[in-house]
């Protein structure tokens, strides 16, 4: 292990961990629990498709460049596998041990194993069977006419052995033994032949069906008890009438598997520049689609494995043995399931934003000053109404907007192919490249587009990662921007569940600022400076280092020096390294960071001043916040990087400051109650695993759930404020 | 309050910008968006001179986009203009065609003076620095892609200016591919450049210490940014800029580039231009910087703005024309007596036929130079006296005056002695009527009739004089004079000398 840093793949596999301890905590309701489990499993998929994926393709490349903590891509992935077999275990164990017990105790019965049905739900399953699934499904058998079918990425399937059936042989047999007898009479030489023939062993083959994507795959079926709910999963219906698929043969075993491809277009963009060089020097192909992960049931027939390991072409450590379900995405269907509220956690309604008055004018009251937004604990809805009310201001010229991701029906979108059929010059930023999201991102731009908005696609070569909306209005003094700046995407469905912030400004030097954003993205020079804006990849990195230096230097000169900054993802060697020097130097540094931290915290001769912690809630932490002491003119900023190279160095991203006194104490504030969580946070020890908190002695406090009482308070005086108002008599408020 | 919005287009040699300003009443004037991008069209017309089809189309594009930029701002208002990148290409007529089929827009093509002018125009968006630097001896440096520009102020108004055809972009197309190594590229751009440096000083500067610099141009600033602050230090000792200027040693242009923020295409830009403005400062020292960071569309938009009396337009940049060109007269030890002599008359002569020539401010401007320049030949050949003023004015970089404008200069100062071609231009031959009228009143070189008084009276120009002095000599030689007036204008000059009785 290296001393400095942190693998950041295993860093990664961390944070996995502690989702999965969220699932295997008891204090979390169930279904809460089962949310946690399949986010685990989605969160690997993905893993293996992206990095995994990434890794393999270096050592295709004979690509032996070294990373951060000093592992060639062979040793990181040997280290991924061993601690995934870990890390898969560990996740079968709880569903197993822990999930499924709790589920039947509270009437929850998950079938999956269809030999546990009883009589009355088979005949329902059968029938099932015969009605939904059998039309829809595809078996394919394997033989020297039939090649090996592609088996789609990620989809589910069961592998069968097969042997023909006796009668069937027979058959065919006695015909042939008809013809050889007639030849036999003149053929005697074959006679040898014959008999090596009837010793011959029954020939299996293989067969292989997809498990239907089209249907659902939990089914509810009727339960033994009154009160219960069972369900069982599609795989195990299609298993338990697989020889209907295969009529004539016999089937010897069937499994479910599920395989994994190094299936991503384009490498990934951590590691592109480097690894693209280097396959092209060595004019060798990337293996599209190779197979990277087989996951298959643990009791798999070792014949029919042979077949699978062989025409896959994975190697042994790749092969995943799973004790029970394959994909436990499925959890996430469960929890969409109607009833069960008491195994949920309450549902959170995010609350009316205190300084916005939805029924007035929010330009009017941008003009006030600076708008803080904290979702999801305060709604979205300004911001949706922002572009809304922009769309239809008769004295807007121009709308500009960064979208990344975008949720199905956007209500922006919508807003923003009004404006454009108002006259207002619409021009949208579309990141097509926004990882996963490149169909659904093609299919809106080319609505927009219809629409009469002007859609630019980006900075070749660089992903535009900012989130910035830019209104400009012509009104009496001359042209005024109104600028709306967040740490997460213009998508009102993820900002009910991840937690981000946002900020309303109109200030002139920020909208001259966005202006030159648009500029930039449109494919027009950089300008020569900024106002207020820090901008990736060409200022950004220089920005960081200076607010970090600009701390180490007070701290030299024995004045007190302190950054706290909230990412996702901390993996860049320069900030590490900077983080390490500020740490010597005596600044504090408290980090607190959702996912991969290659950085060690509080090593002694490295980095004691400095405290990493993760929040795990059921929110998704999202946002980057980043406070700096400045010898107490604090400053803040928030934006869309984390301290990753890929975002200092190969995306368009925007650090904007907070500079409004209130909004930087509130702000200030959502951190301090941040490193107070007690409940929610896992702190980082020395030896880089984490832990939770010991709660002994401390009040117990979960962030996430602070938030939302908080924004429900307030909302609330909110409205009785404005009751009061309301019911004020006209008599008594003019004194009479 | 009356809010304006107006927008500016260079064509340049390095990059196509738009500008949009807003000018409101209270006679400010604020940019609004500023749109640059690069496209090397000077690349092309240095080399090939002229500009391909595939990068005409490419320029066309850009510029409609500029023009969807109108939109957005509701502009009505604006100026295009091309400089050398276009200028300088044997198809410009073709290419200014296909813009304008293209997008719409019209675009000018203007010479380096007005190029130049519109630069020193700039400068007064920043009325407090630009008084504040513009006393005392200034030069205003300007680096542009395809050539230099040094102007030297004297007293407010430009004394002098002089054009150095290497810009940035030669200076990298040549130099770039010679040498990576910085230290090397010095030597080669010493070379390159120190030669018209020296000369350039010892013609214009002379012993005259220089106090202030104003390095004009956007390129520049880049140079002067805090990278931690991301602030320009605008106003600078040249010492600051040479600590940095130093600091560039022997760095790679990526080193640089990191340094300056900036793209490492933009670097190559960059860095020949600071290593010009470095060597100009070493040359001929000075102690204080401005960097203002204007460019030509400032210019543009201050001329626009002064023109519909959107900005205070007291400064007078006439004055600037005027002391140029006094200074070219001196080089050339023109008679001061005489010229200031001719000057009055020719203007009064000017101003009395108001009427019946009908031509503007910018004439009368003309009419005053080429009597301020009107024997700068004799300076070398006496005998040949016209065709020498010719090629001197022609040879001569005036700052605001427009390539045609120096010609019919030209024209006017030649055709005041030798004969007239037919088909000459009409202003130039209004304005060499009232020139030869003029220098006629003076044949003597004597100003005998400086007294004299202008009078149009019904089909005759009656111009007194009470002077003593034998005025043969003039009236004699007057007849011709007066007769091609009578031709231009249909009125008769005509002398009337106070009868003294002695």
């Amino acid at each position: 292990m290296n001393d400095r840093y942190t693998n950041r793949e295993l860093s990664w596999l961390d944070f996995n961990y502690r989702i999965l301890s969220e699932a295997r905590d008891k204090t979390n309701p169930l279904f809460e629990r089962l949310k946690f489990l399949s986010i685990t499993s989605s969160n690997l998929d993905e893993f293996f498709m992206v990095r995994v994926a990434s890794l393999k393709d270096m050592v295709h490349a004979d690509f032996n460049k070294k990373d951060i903590a000093g592992m060639t891509p062979k040793e990181q992935i040997s280290a991924i596998l061993d601690e995934t077999h870990e890390f898969v275990n560990l996740q079968y164990s709880t569903y197993n041990r822990s999930l499924i017990p709790a589920l039947k105790n509270e009437g929850f019965i998950v079938i999956d194993k269809h030999e546990a049905l009883n009589g009355e739900q088979k005949k329902y399953v059968d029938q099932y069977f015969d009605e939904n699934i059998y039309p829809v499904l595809t078996p394919m058998a394997v033989d020297s006419s039939r090649p090996f079918p592609l088996i789609r990425n990620k989809s589910l399937n069961i592998a069968a052995l097969l042997e023909e059936k006796e009668e069937l042989r027979e058959k065919v047999e006695n015909r042939k033994k008809e013809r050889e007898n007639k030849e036999k009479e003149n053929k005697e030489k074959d006679g040898k032949k014959e008999e090596n023939k009837k010793e011959k062993k029954p020939v299996l083959e293989f067969a292989t069906v997809q498990v239907p994507a089209v249907l659902p795959r939990v089914v509810t079926i009727p339960s033994e008890e009154e009160g219960q709910t069972t369900v069982i999963l599609l795989e195990e219906i299609i298993e338990r009438h697989i020889d209907k698929l295969f009529m004539n043969y016999k089937v010897v075993c069937a499994h479910p598997y599920r395989v994994m491809r190094n299936a991503d277009l384009t490498i990934d963009e951590d590691d592109a520049e480097d690894l693209l060089k280097e396959i092209e020097k060595q004019l060798k192909k990337r293996q599209w689609g190779e197979a990277i992960r087989l996951e298959i049931e643990d009791k798999v027939d070792k014949r029919l494995l042979g077949i699978l390991k062989e025409e896959l072409g994975v190697n042994d450590n790749d092969i995943f043995f799973i004790n029970g379900p394959l994909d436990f995405t499925f959890f996430m269907k469960l929890y969409g399931m109607d009833g069960f509220q008491k195994l949920k956690a309450p549902k959170f309604v995010p609350q009316p934003n205190p300084a916005i008055h939805p029924e007035e004018d929010i330009f009017a009251q941008i003009s006030r000053g600076d708008i803080l937004l904290h979702h999801p604990y305060q709604t979205f809805d300004p911001v949706v109404d922002f572009v809304k009310q922009a769309a239809r201001d008769p004295k807007v010229l121009a709308i500009k907007q960064t979208l990344y991701r975008v949720s199905g029906h956007s209500p922006i979108i919508a807003s923003l192919a009004q404006a454009a059929e108002n006259g207002k010059q619409v021009s949208v930023l579309v990141e097509l490249k926004a990882r996963f999201d490149e169909e659904n991102n093609i299919n809106w731009a080319k609505m927009l587009e219809k629409a009469g908005c002007h859609v630019i696609y980006g900075l070749k070569g660089l992903k535009t990662h900012s989130k910035i909306t830019l209104v400009v209005r012509s009104e009496e003094d001359g042209i005024k921007r109104y600028v709306h700046l967040a740490t997460g995407n213009y998508n009102d469905s993820t900002a009910k569940l991840y937690t981000d912030m946002g900020l309303f400004t109109c200030k002139q030097a920020v909208g001259e600022d966005a202006t030159a954003v648009f500029n930039m993205l449109s494919g027009y020079s950089e300008p020569a400076g900024w106002n207020k804006l820090a901008l990736a990849p060409l200022w950004l990195r220089d920005k960081f280092e200076h607010l970090i230096r600009r701390e180490i230097h007070a701290a030299q000169e024995g004045k007190e020096a302190f950054i706290v900054a909230k990412m996702n993802s901390l993996c860049d060697r320069e900030i590490i390294d900077l983080l390490y020097e500020a740490s010597a130097a005596g600044v504090k540094v408290d980090l607190i960071i959702r996912g991969i931290c290659c950085l060690k915290a509080g090593v002694e001769g490295l980095s004691e001043n400095i405290s990493v912690r993760s929040i795990v809630g059921n929110f998704l932490e999202h946002s980057r916040i980043f406070y700096f002491h400045n010898r107490g003119y604090e400053e803040i900023y928030m934006g869309s990087a984390d301290w990753m190279p890929r975002n200092l160095d190969k995306r368009v991203e925007i650090l904007f400051p907070v500079e409004d006194e209130k909004l930087k104490a509130e702000v200030i504030h959502i951190l301090n109650i941040q490193l107070a969580d007690t409940l929610k946070a896992h702190v980082m020890k020395a030896d880089g695993s984490y832990e939770k908190l010991d709660k002994r002695g401390k009040t117990a406090l979960s962030s996430q759930d602070y938030f939302c009482k908080e924004a429900k308070e307030r909302a609330a005086a909110l409205k009785n404020n404005e009751i009061q108002h309301t019911f004020i008599p006209m008599s008594e408020r003019n004194g009479i | 309050m009356a809010v304006t919005r107006f927008a500016a287009i260079n064509i340049g040699s390095y990059e196509l910008m738009l500008k949009i300003y807003e000018l409101t009443s209270r006679k400010k004037v604020r940019v609004l968006n500023n749109i640059r991008y690069v496209m090397e069209l000077g690349r092309e017309t240095y080399t090939e001179q002229k500009i391909s089809f595939e990068t005409i189309e490419k320029m066309c594009d850009v510029l409609e986009g500029f023009t969807k930029i109108f939109e957005e701002y509701q502009i009505h208002d604006y100026e295009a203009y091309a400089t050398s990148g276009i200028r300088e290409a044997e198809n410009a007529e073709i290419i200014l065609d296909r813009i304008k089929v293209r997008t719409g827009l019209n675009v000018k093509i203007i010479s380096n003076s007005e190029q130049r002018l519109l630069a020193y125009k700039a400068l007064t968006m920043y009325p407090e620095e630009f008084e504040a630097f513009s006393k005392g001896n200034t030069a205003i440096v300007d680096v542009g892609a395809g050539s230099i520009q040094i102007s030297i102020l004297d007293k407010k108004n430009i004394a002098s200016t002089q054009n150095i055809k290497i810009g940035s972009m030669r200076i990298r197309e040549l130099l770039l591919n010679l040498s990576e190594n910085m230290s090397h590229f010095d030597i080669l751009l010493d070379e390159l450049i120190n030669n018209d440096l020296q000369t350039f000083k010892r013609m214009f500067i002379k012993d005259k210490a220089i106090d202030n610099i104003i390095a004009t141009g956007e390129q520049i600033t880049l140079f002067t940014k805090n990278k931690d602050t991301g602030e320009f230090n605008r106003l600078m000792t040249t010492e600051d800029f040479m600590g940095r200027y130093k600091m560039l040693g022997s760095k790679s242009h990526a080193e640089i580039a990191r340094e300056l923020q900036v793209t490492r295409e933009q670097a190559t830009i960059l860095i020949p231009c600071a290593r010009i403005y470095g060597r100009f400062i070493e040359v001929v020292g000075s102690k204080k910087l401005w960097v203002p960071g204007t460019d030509i569309c400032d210019g543009i938009a201050m001329d626009y703005g002064i023109r519909k009396k959107k900005v205070s337009g007291k400064y007078d940049f006439n004055a600037d024309i005027l002391n140029e060109v006094r200074g070219i007269s001196k080089r050339y030890k023109g008679n001061s007596a005489h010229i200031q002599f001719i000057k009055e008359i020719a203007l009064q002569i000017f101003d009395e036929t108001k009427k019946i020539h009908g031509l503007s401010g910018k004439e009368r401007l003309l009419l005053e130079l080429a009597a301020m320049l009107h024997d700068c030949g004799k300076y070398i050949s006496i005998h040949d006296a016209a065709e020498c003023s010719y090629h001197i004015i022609m040879a001569t970089e005036i700052i605001g005056l427009s390539h045609r404008e120096r010609e019919m200069l030209a024209e006017i100062v030649k055709y005041n002695t030798v004969k007239m071609p037919a088909g000459m231009n009409l202003t130039v031959i209004k304005l060499t009527a009232i020139l030869r009228v003029a220098n006629a009143l003076d044949r003597s070189h004597k100003q005998k009739m400086s007294d004299c008084r202008l009078e149009l009276k019904g089909r005759e120009l009656m111009i007194h004089t009470k002077t003593k002095e034998d005025i043969t000599l003039e009236k004699g030689l007057f007849v011709d004079k007066a007769e091609f007036f009578e031709e231009v204008y249909g009125i008769k000059p005509v002398i009337k000398q106070k009868k003294f009785l002695h």
